[in-house]
């Protein structure tokens, strides 16, 4: 898979699930089963820093979710 | 008058200890008179509000913090920990109170200037609350507000040339011994290899790479004065290979009271004459050591290097020549199946620039742990999970008796068939020649 058509498939995944709006990293790697887990990362770094995903964290925890998609409340299993 | 009354903290300042509760009164009252005008760009009374929340919390007892938050400074996915009180209305000042934590200088060495600096910005942008340091390691700065984080980044990074620390699923900064600087004990120089690391390891330091928290930390011998093996997942503890170093004369020193035991740091308390052979021989964990005729005597094949007998005589016993440093894995506090000590995975690899052998080492665990980690599982708990011998077979490293808990009592590993001479399978009439049923 190259890099626009893993992007792209990331970002179908994550609109696809409902109810549910922030993954952990490694959830990302399911959706890109021909990369190796330090490629996925990089790539999801990539996309946080382009403005699609981004990051939440508890301070132990790092989830990262579309950006802007969710509350706030997702974490506290309200949505 | 304080901004909330707080009779339950009060009793917190109680007891013997120096309390926090007076440590954040003082700095409520201080931003109150405000001597010196700062121009507060958080509410000047964060630290009474926080003060009203924590009290409101022990009334209740549940925290009124919510978990967690979409907040960082751009480019960075952690070093910034978002934080939001529940009850804004009642505590304005502490609505968000997010923390910061800052990359500490390696063996925390510290100027004067550099602190003040620090607080300077610190007082005016958050809410001077700092803690020094948390268990990682870091400068954390307790409580700002989002509009101030990126204000606060760009003053530390080009005023102070100081970066942010790790935080969440990140490599969590790298934390060191003050290791040669001072310490005659080091057995390599832990600043230059924690700085290395920090420097070759920014992307996973700033950004989130693996399935949950991960620590190193630099040890320059096995005093671990920065707890490496109980609080990394990998400890970097100096050793060495060859003979602890014997000054026969200052042996004599010590027997004949001319020197005082562990450098004179038990002296609050008379503990009669000293006595090499209770206080030193017979402490010896491995009982490796034997004084007799007036000479001190190590056989060093038995050491563990535990440093009982340098501590207790550094006038007379020195660390080897031939330094390097062992690799454990694994260490971790309480939360999943209680805390872990790290265990042995490299016993010896000599420290040299640039690091190469060891950051074979890290790499190979980390697409491990990568690969096969769960969600939120530390390398401790997924060894413990796949088993030691898995790491052993990802690290591309031979088992030997030092991998083994108790070698002498329990030499236990198990083989795979391609390892063993000729396999499992066995020739039953050739066998039966020479044992019978
Ligand atoms: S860990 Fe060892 S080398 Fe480092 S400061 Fe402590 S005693 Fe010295
Ligand atoms: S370092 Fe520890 S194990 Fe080694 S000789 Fe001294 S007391 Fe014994």
């Amino acid at each position: 898979m190259d890099e626009a058509a893993a992007k792209k498939v990331i970002v179908e995944t994550l609109q696809g699930k409902k109810g549910k709006s922030k993954f952990y990293l490694k959830d990302f790697y399911a959706m890109v089963p021909d990369g190796k887990p330090r490629e996925v990362k990089n790539l999801v770094n990539k996309m946080v820093e382009e403005g699609i995903l981004e990051y939440w964290s508890s301070g132990s925890t790092t989830l990262i979710g579309l950006k802007g998609v969710g509350k706030q409340a997702g974490a506290e299993h309200e949505d | 008058m304080a901004k909330h009354e707080t009779p339950l903290l009060d009793e917190l300042e109680s007891g013997p200890w120096p309390s926090f509760v007076s440590d954040v009164k003082r700095e409520a009252q201080f931003r109150k008179e405000n001597p010196r005008n700062i121009n507060f760009q958080i509410p000047a009374d964060a630290p009474d509000d926080l003060l009203g929340v924590l009290e409101l919390s022990y009334k209740h007892g549940r925290t009124h913090w919510k978990h967690g938050g979409i907040v960082g400074v751009f480019g960075y996915g952690g070093g910034v920990i978002g934080r939001y009180c529940d009850q804004p209305e009642m505590f304005p000042g502490v609505a968000h109170f997010h923390t910061m934590r800052v990359n500490q200088p390696g063996g925390k060495f510290y100027t004067t200037e550099y602190l003040r600096q620090l607080c300077d910005i610190w007082q005016m942008r958050g809410s001077g609350l700092t803690n020094m340091h948390g268990s990682t390691g870091d400068i954390i700065l307790l409580g700002t507000q989002t509009d101030q984080l990126e204000e606060i980044f760009y003053e530390l990074s080009h005023n102070m040339n100081q970066d942010l620390g790790g935080s969440g699923s990140n490599l969590r900064t790298p934390s060191d011994c003050v290791g040669q600087a001072r310490c005659e004990y080091a057995c390599y120089d832990t600043q230059a290899l924690c700085f290395q690391l920090t420097q070759d390891y920014q992307d996973e330091l700033h950004r989130p790479a693996f399935p949950y928290k991960f620590k190193f930390k630099f040890d320059g011998c096995p005093n671990c004065c920065v707890a490496s093996i109980a609080r990394s997942d990998m400890s970097f503890i100096g050793t060495w290979r060859d003979d602890i170093r014997i000054d026969q004369k200052a042996v004599a020193g010590y027997v004949g009271g001319e020197f005082k035991p562990n450098a004179g740091a038990h002296s609050g308390r008379d503990w009669g004459k000293f006595n090499i052979v209770a206080e030193v021989v017979d402490r010896c964990p491995t009982k490796c050591m034997r004084f007799e005729g007036g000479k001190l005597e190590i056989n060093n094949k038995e050491c563990t290097r535990c440093m009982h007998c340098i501590n207790v005589m550094p006038r007379a016993l020195r660390i080897g020549e031939d330094r390097g440093l062992s690799i454990l894995v694994g260490a971790k506090a309480p939360i999943v199946d209680g805390a872990q000590m790290s265990s042995l995975l490299v016993p010896f690899l000599p420290v040299e620039e640039p690091y190469d052998e060891l950051k074979a080492v890290i790499e190979a665990v980390w697409d491990w742990w990568m690969e096969e980690g769960k969600n939120r599982e530390r390398l401790g708990e997924l060894i413990k999970r796949q088993g030691f011998q898995k790491l052993l077979e990802a690290t591309n490293i031979a088992p030997s008796p030092v991998h083994v808990k108790e070698p002498r009592s329990n030499p236990y590993i198990f083989w795979k068939a391609e390892e063993v001479e000729g396999g499992f399978d066995r020739d039953i009439t050739e066998f039966r020649k020479h044992h019978l049923r």
